[in-house]
């Protein structure tokens, strides 16, 4: 199969198969052509030449409506879901079938058995990132599919759920279906899939049985080159004050969010702090809380360098020598429409000096733009790409690029790794890490607890809104974690040196 | 009493034309696209509902000529805007523009005929009922439609299948596209019953408002439409208690002026539109039921291949 378009070949003559009852991975780097691949088999995009065969036959996938005929259902990395509907009505919405008297008890038939919890009643705007992608697997799910493609489904999982997920996707292919799955997860592959098929800049480098690869054969293939070894944490001694948050409560802005309650943590220069959760206790509320986007009624409640700035909007928190990162990239993080070059000048201009007496410095926002992309390995067309033609990982790198490389003296980001590939996260950790060193507060709220027991000197957790208290990483356990995910007390449990701050 | 009821008689006709061209607008903006061409729409369906009626004399035919007037001028609207991908705020304005000229030219003739306005449907017994009877039974027929449309589209949106991928090709047209719905024959037809609506909404101010044809004779109600759509959240039973609203104001402050209230007559001109918006703004504040029901693709081009 072959597929471009302007200024990509994004599929080179791809050849791809799975049997029946077989979980297959797609394993391949940002941009290497994973989506493209599956967009093509889903009748999303038109392949400009080769021929797909269904149990035999030469079919042509001409719509989406087509390929659920087939039985082939897909769940999406960027979600299809309406923000203003109701979960029910978006399950109806993805659903062929006209008939939907029975369909509630069918929902809560499979959010039961395969451990995918949901109110239908609920807004999908009120939902995080994780409960939106139960609603893709349920409305899959429904259609009882004999194939299943599955885009990044773990990355926005915790270890649990992951578990569980892996149970179901288990279950399925036991039961006969076939799973098409794409990640770059390279332990994820080993644990559930049989063969793997692996992309490299739009061609197919190898299919292999995942029996006879290790972890780091499969990355060498992937990446076309040997992952170097990730450094080793340095303890880092903890410098001066750099956020403080004292008691800070805040109200949820409707009925669905989530209320931060008595929170309280403290960042100094040169560490990184973690703060873990399942997603929807209230990470996007606390970042925002931090980041001056909600204004708390407490001047006192929030403290950068030593300045109360509780009640200080998001451009003077910046001014003081904050940056942040939210979760959500396209909308929130960058404009969609922009280019590279403008959205890099929108958060830079105050620390870097991009405006003189009202003028855009245009070169030097484009040189600051062209400086993301090299040091993170942005895969775009240029500075003046839009945000929005980047694939999600690409345009990852390039806001926590845009930040990092403005080296604030305090920097709060969440999941900082979603989506984007193993070569990328190394970077991205080693990026905040270099950061840490060189004096800044690190603030990282993640659903990935590999990731936070990797980077982060201090851990705690997110859970209805509530932080927990923290504690060194080194003196937790990944059940601890767990139990501090689950606003569970571990007071007890951790060894006698751990102070709690 | 007769006084009284008299002038709440207007108020309902004075909002009925409203009521149309703000629910077909409505449906049109829940698609994700918006229509500023409202206004020239009134006039043409104004302009050809008179024009039929005058020639061939049947009510009936010139109601359906007001539709097909309107339908067919948001007809050119919407192959611009989805065909070709042309401004929506700028081929809207266009479209009024247009209307409003179009509907001169075609009218040059029938200016200062009489014509005696629809006929009323008093409904048996119910009509008969002192008070209540004259002022709820006994309109023509575009009134009652008004309602029944109104229900309709309540229960179209709110319990229907189509009305719920209506809704959310509006919310997310690359959501409702990558799910396999046809995005831009949905948008067509909403914007064709968007057209439809407003051309009835015209042909009722030159069948029953006001019954005869002027130039520009809408003033500006197309506009009103508008606004109610954007200031009652796009839910159908605000709207028209924005349209009643409007329509009651109107009245009032005529039949103020004509007691000779000390109050310029410019500043009780501007009463019904600066009213409406206040009190639809001071009822539609709450954030999170905007957000549920403001299409949020509204205006935004669709391209089906990326």
């Amino acid at each position: 199969m072959t597929k471009s378009f302007p200024g990509v070949l994004a599929n080179e003559k791809v050849n791809l198969t799975v049997q029946q009852g077989e979980v297959h991975a797609l394993l391949g780097e940002n941009g290497a052509g994973k989506s493209t691949l599956v967009k093509m088999i889903y009748g999303i995009l038109r392949a400009d030449s080769g021929e797909i065969r269904w149990q035999g036959n030469v079919v042509d996938i001409h719509s989406p409506a087509f390929a659920r005929s087939l039985g082939i259902a897909m769940v999406f990395q960027h979600f299809s879901l309406f923000d203003s509907l109701t979960v029910f009505e978006n399950i109806v919405l993805g659903m062929d079938v006209r008939d939907t008297s029975n369909l509630r008890d069918e929902i809560g038939e499979i959010s039961t058995r395969y451990g995918l919890p949901l109110d239908p009643d609920r807004h999908v705007y009120t939902l995080s990132v994780g409960e939106r992608q139960r609603i893709e697997i349920i409305r899959c799910l429904l259609q009882h599919p004999k194939l299943l493609v599955m885009d990044e489904p773990t990355s926005v999982l915790t270890p649990q759920e992951v578990e569980k997920l892996f149970e179901t996707l288990q279950r399925l292919s036991s039961e006969g279906m076939s799973i098409l799955y794409i990640s770059h997860k390279l332990d994820e592959i080993k644990a559930l899939c049989q063969r793997a098929t692996i992309l490299r800049g739009g061609k197919v480098v190898d299919c292999v049985d995942i029996e006879s690869e290790t972890a780091s054969s499969l990355a060498t293939k992937m990446m076309g080159e040997e992952l170097a070894a990730s450094s080793p944490k340095q303890p880092n001694t903890h410098g001066e004050l750099r956020l403080e948050v004292n008691d800070l409560n805040l109200d949820a802005e409707d009925e669905f969010g989530i209320p931060l309650r008595h929170i309280q943590l403290q960042a100094k220069a040169g560490e990184i702090l973690g703060i873990a959760g399942v997603a929807g206790n209230g990470q996007d509320e606390l970042l925002s809380a931090i980041s001056g986007e909600s204004v708390s009624g407490d001047n006192a409640s929030v403290v950068i360098n030593g300045l109360e700035s509780g009640k200080l909007g998001p451009n003077q928190r910046r001014m003081l020598g904050l940056a942040s990162i939210p979760e959500e990239r396209l909308g929130h993080g960058a404009v969609p429409g922009m280019t590279l070059e403008s959205n890099g000048f929108l958060t830079a201009f105050r620390r870097l000096g991009l405006l003189s007496h009202g003028f855009i410095q245009s070169r030097a926002s484009r040189d600051f733009a062209k400086t993301v992309i090299d040091r993170f390995d942005v895969k775009a067309n240029g500075e003046q790409a839009t945000a929005s033609s980047l694939s999600g990982g690409n345009l990852q790198k390039f806001i926590v690029g845009r930040e990092i490389s403005q080296n604030p003296e305090l920097l709060v980001v969440s999941q900082p790794t979603w989506g984007v590939d193993a070569g990328a996260a190394q970077t991205i950790h080693e990026a905040l890490r270099d950061l840490a060193t060189n004096g800044t507060a690190v603030v990282v709220i993640s659903q990935d607890t590999d990731e936070l027991m990797k980077i982060s000197d201090r851990l705690g957790a997110i859970c209805g809104g509530v932080v927990s208290p923290f504690y060194p990483t080194s003196s937790l356990g990944i059940e601890q974690v767990g139990l501090l995910m689950a606003g569970a007390s571990i007071d007890a449990s951790v060894s006698g040196d751990a102070h709690v701050v | 009493m007769d006084i009284l009821i008299a002038s709440l008689l207007t108020i309902i006709t004075a909002a009925t034309p409203l009521v149309y061209a703000s629910i077909g607008e409505m449906i049109t903006e829940k698609s994700g696209v918006l229509n500023l061409g409202v206004e020239g729409m009134m006039l043409l369906g104004a302009v050809c509902g008179f024009a039929t009626v005058h020639f061939t004399g049947s009510e009936a035919l010139a109601i359906g000529a007001g539709m097909a007037a309107g339908a067919g001028l948001s007809f050119i609207f919407a192959i611009l805007v989805l065909g070709f991908q042309s401004s929506q705020v700028a081929t809207g304005l266009a479209l009024t523009i247009f209307g409003i000229g179009l509907s001169a030219l075609l009218g040059q003739e029938l200016v200062g005929i009489a014509y005696d306005g629809l006929p009323k449907l008093a409904i048996p017994l119910l009509s008969e009922i002192p008070v209540l009877g004259p002022l709820l039974f006994n309109h023509d027929i575009l009134v009652y439609g008004s309602i029944v449309l109104v229900v309709f589209v309540v229960w179209f949106l709110n319990h229907t299948r189509s009305g719920l991928i209506l809704r959310a090709v509006g919310n997310s047209h690359d959501a409702a596209h990558a799910i396999g719905y046809p995005v831009l024959r949905i948008r067509f037809l909403a914007i064709l019953f968007g057209g439809a609506m407003s051309g009835l909404a015209g042909a009722y101010l030159s069948l029953a408002y006001s019954p005869l044809w002027i130039e520009n004779m809408s003033a500006g109600r197309g506009w009103i439409a508008l606004a109610l759509v954007v200031f009652a959240t796009w839910r159908p039973w605000r709207v028209m208690i924005g349209a009643y609203l409007f329509g009651g104001i109107t009245i009032l402050q005529l039949h103020m002026q004509a007691q000779g209230v000390g109050v310029p007559s410019q500043v009780m001109s501007m009463l019904p539109y600066i009213a409406t918006i206040v009190v639809l703004v001071l009822i539609s504040r709450d954030r999170s039921k905007i957000k549920l029901n403001a299409p949020a693709c509204i205006g935004k081009p669709f391209h089906p291949t990326s």
